[in-house]
């Protein structure tokens, strides 16, 4: 179940690029649509991300892992223009992207998804989707007021956001609110209404959390259409069966840093993955001299209850 | 007891000057509250300060009729971004907030003594509505129709203010209903739901905001505009919060996020209250209500309207044009 049979063009052409790749954080990809340098995001004392360097290869799938805590959905901030990093900066199609506000930051054709869904409830499956597409005349004021300038517009969205409710299938629930869907049904429509945007780049917060089993195959062969239909993809998952089906490269972050960079397979062998996991000592056998210093302090921690004891 | 008087009051009380200038500031609010989420008790200082634009400008100024519509309308705007630039960014309580606290530092300017001289103190002001009554095509009289033996009459220049306030709300109803069906509305109803999803399709959420609060603002102030005309005076203590707790009730009441629920709202509202008033009042006065005093009923008749509010709020929450289904929504 791990590795793909039927590779495609698009996933082969992806694996190439990554192929003589050193494992190292910070690697220089063949052609990067985001580049991101020395970003920096602290909470008072806490420092959440600290990323030194990183790039995120064009058409390929990848994913961003580490354990609970590591910053990843922090780094997802950022990128997006959803928090602002104290320092840094990074470029999106050799564009510089810090400070740009969220709404730009989507224009600019790299669009989110959140961890906690955002469906937006009392419209219908069918108003989210129409939300999502860019540069609508209606969504002047003055122009609102006359129908007739926006209408024309409005068919073409509709009819593409159709498509979209086809291909996701979700079209027998168009006229739904979208807060009667299930959680794994506003996952799709989520994901449905970001490809509304028609981004280049797609960034998934935890795709599969919350997700019914059963969802998750239709939810993975649309995250790998994406690929197909030459978007990027990066995205955020705890899921390691998720990650080795369809990433072609793997990001570890953890306590804010890229500790590491590989192909699926490989990665949770590196050393340092296992650390992060586990914690560095985990498998270090016992000492000779440690064992005997553990005896003692149990040794005086038991002496000093009784002593305690004796004393009442 | 004279019921022909409490049905012919009552029945006025459903289209009379202040149903239409509370219906004006109650849309406002539906735009503002409804529609965008924006939680605005400050409603009363948009009317406020239509009110007083126009009053000052005619009598202080001494300048004509329609620069002091002017000077009203562009009060509201300047208003609404006054309040929305420091607040619009920031969560929608902060919004809540700094309205209510807008409302009352100007109702408090309207009323100290440092500016008697511009805005009258406590008095208010009084002698701007003649340029507007100039305009009336109805000559002096009473106007109206007797409804089998109900008589309902209204005297020429409330007939006046009644036609220009009505069209108003025509019009107003006409380009919220234009402006939520079209992509402009589906964007404001998408904040409502959820700021930060709209922000990820690439929308302008600050901007749709103060769009929404500009706009509700100047419909708003419209409601002032027909209080100081009806009046033929502004008063600062009509401008106080529990104005805008009407509009909020009216608005609740009718139906949010509905074109025509704060206008339903607005003659639900007056017509209850002008009911209790005069049922107990008759009631008070040929002794069929020995426990009360004529003094108590205008207490006892808000006791009672807020009674009925609450009991519909528990049996109907979504209003009189609401949809049931949104509200089982929203208690997920």
């Amino acid at each position: 179940m791990h590795a793909e049979t039927t590779s495609t063009e698009r996933k082969a052409a992806a694996l190439a690029a990554f192929k003589d790749l050193p494992r190292e954080p910070g690697v220089p990809k063949p052609d990067p649509i985001l580049v991101v340098d020395k970003v920096v995001r602290r909470f008072g004392g806490l420092t959440a991300v600290d990323v030194d360097h990183v790039e995120i290869q064009r058409g390929s799938i990848t994913a961003l892992i580490g354990p609970n805590g590591a910053g990843k959905t922090t780094f997802f901030n950022q990128l997006t223009g959803f928090d602002t990093a104290d320092s840094g900066s990074w470029t999106f199609n050799g564009r510089p992207m810090n400070g740009v506000p969220a709404h730009k930051v989507a224009r600019a054709g790299m669009v989110r998804t959140f961890q906690l869904t955002k469906a937006l409830s009392r419209l219908t499956v069918m108003e989210n989707m129409r939300l999502g597409a860019q540069q609508q005349k209606g969504e002047n004021f003055f122009r609102a007021l006359l129908p007739g300038s926006w209408r024309k517009q409005e068919a073409e969205i509709t009819a593409r956001a159709e498509d979209l409710l086809t291909r996701f299938k979700l079209i027998a629930k168009e006229d739904d609110f979208a807060g009667s869907l299930s959680g794994g049904q506003r996952k799709l429509l989520e994901m449905a209404r970001a490809l509304m945007v028609n981004p280049e780049l797609v960034m998934l917060d935890e795709p599969m959390a919350g997700v019914n089993p059963a969802l998750t195959q239709s939810l993975l062969g649309h995250v790998k259409d994406l690929r197909e239909q030459g978007m990027t993809v990066l995205f955020v998952e705890h899921d390691m069966d998720m990650v080795r089906d369809i990433s072609d490269w793997v990001i570890v972050m953890a306590q804010g840093n890229v500790i590491a960079e590989g192909p699926p397979s490989t990665i949770m062998s590196d050393e340092r993955v296992i650390d992060a996991y586990l914690g560095a000592h985990h498998d270090a056998p016992l000492s000779e001299s440690d064992l005997e210093t553990q005896l003692h302090e149990a040794e005086a921690a038991l002496e000093a209850e009784i002593e305690e004891e004796t004393q009442k | 007891m004279d019921w022909i008087t409490i049905i012919s009051t009552t029945l006025k009380a459903a289209i009379n000057v202040e149903t239409v200038l509370y219906a004006l500031a109650a849309i406002g609010i539906n735009i503002h509250f409804g529609y965008t989420g924006l939680l605005n008790f400050g409603q009363a200082a948009f009317m406020g300060v239509a009110g007083y634009g126009l009053a000052v400008t005619v009598t202080v100024l001494g300048l004509p009729f329609w620069v002091g519509i002017f000077v009203g309308l562009a009060a509201a705007v300047l208003l609404a971004l006054l309040m929305g630039i420091p607040t619009l960014q920031l969560r929608a309580d902060y919004l809540a907030i700094v309205t209510i606290a807008a409302a009352e530092i100007i109702r408090l300017i309207f009323r100290s003594v440092a500016f008697k001289d511009v805005f009258g103190g406590s008095d208010g002001r009084r002698g701007f509505s003649e340029g507007f009554h100039a305009l009336s095509p109805f000559p002096e009289g009473e106007y109206g129709f007797n409804l089998g033996p109900i008589p309902i009459f209204f005297p020429h220049w409330q007939l006046w203010v009644m036609v220009v306030g009505w069209a108003l709300i025509a019009l107003c109803c006409g380009i919220v209903y234009l402006l939520m069906k079209s992509p402009w509305g589906r964007v404001l109803k998408a904040i409502r739901e959820d700021e930060d999803a709209v922000r990820s399709l690439g929308k302008s959420v600050f901007s749709y905001k103060m769009q929404s609060l500009v706009l509700g603002g100047v419909i708003g102030c419209l409601g002032g505009f027909i209080y100081g005309l009806a009046a033929g005076s502004v008063q600062p203590d009509v401008f106080g919060t529990e104005t805008t707790f009407y509009l909020y009730t009216m608005v609740i009441l009718g139906g949010a996020a509905r074109v025509l629920g704060p206008v339903v709202g607005a003659m639900v509202f007056w017509v209850l209250l002008v009911l209790i008033y005069n049922t107990l009042a008759e009631a008070v006065g040929s002794g069929y209500i020995t426990f009360l005093t004529v003094y108590q009923v205008g207490a006892v008749r808000w006791i009672l309207v807020g009674l009925g509010l609450i009991l519909l709020l528990i049996f109907r929450p979504q209003g009189i044009f609401g949809d049931k289904r949104e509200i089982a929504i929203d208690a997920r």
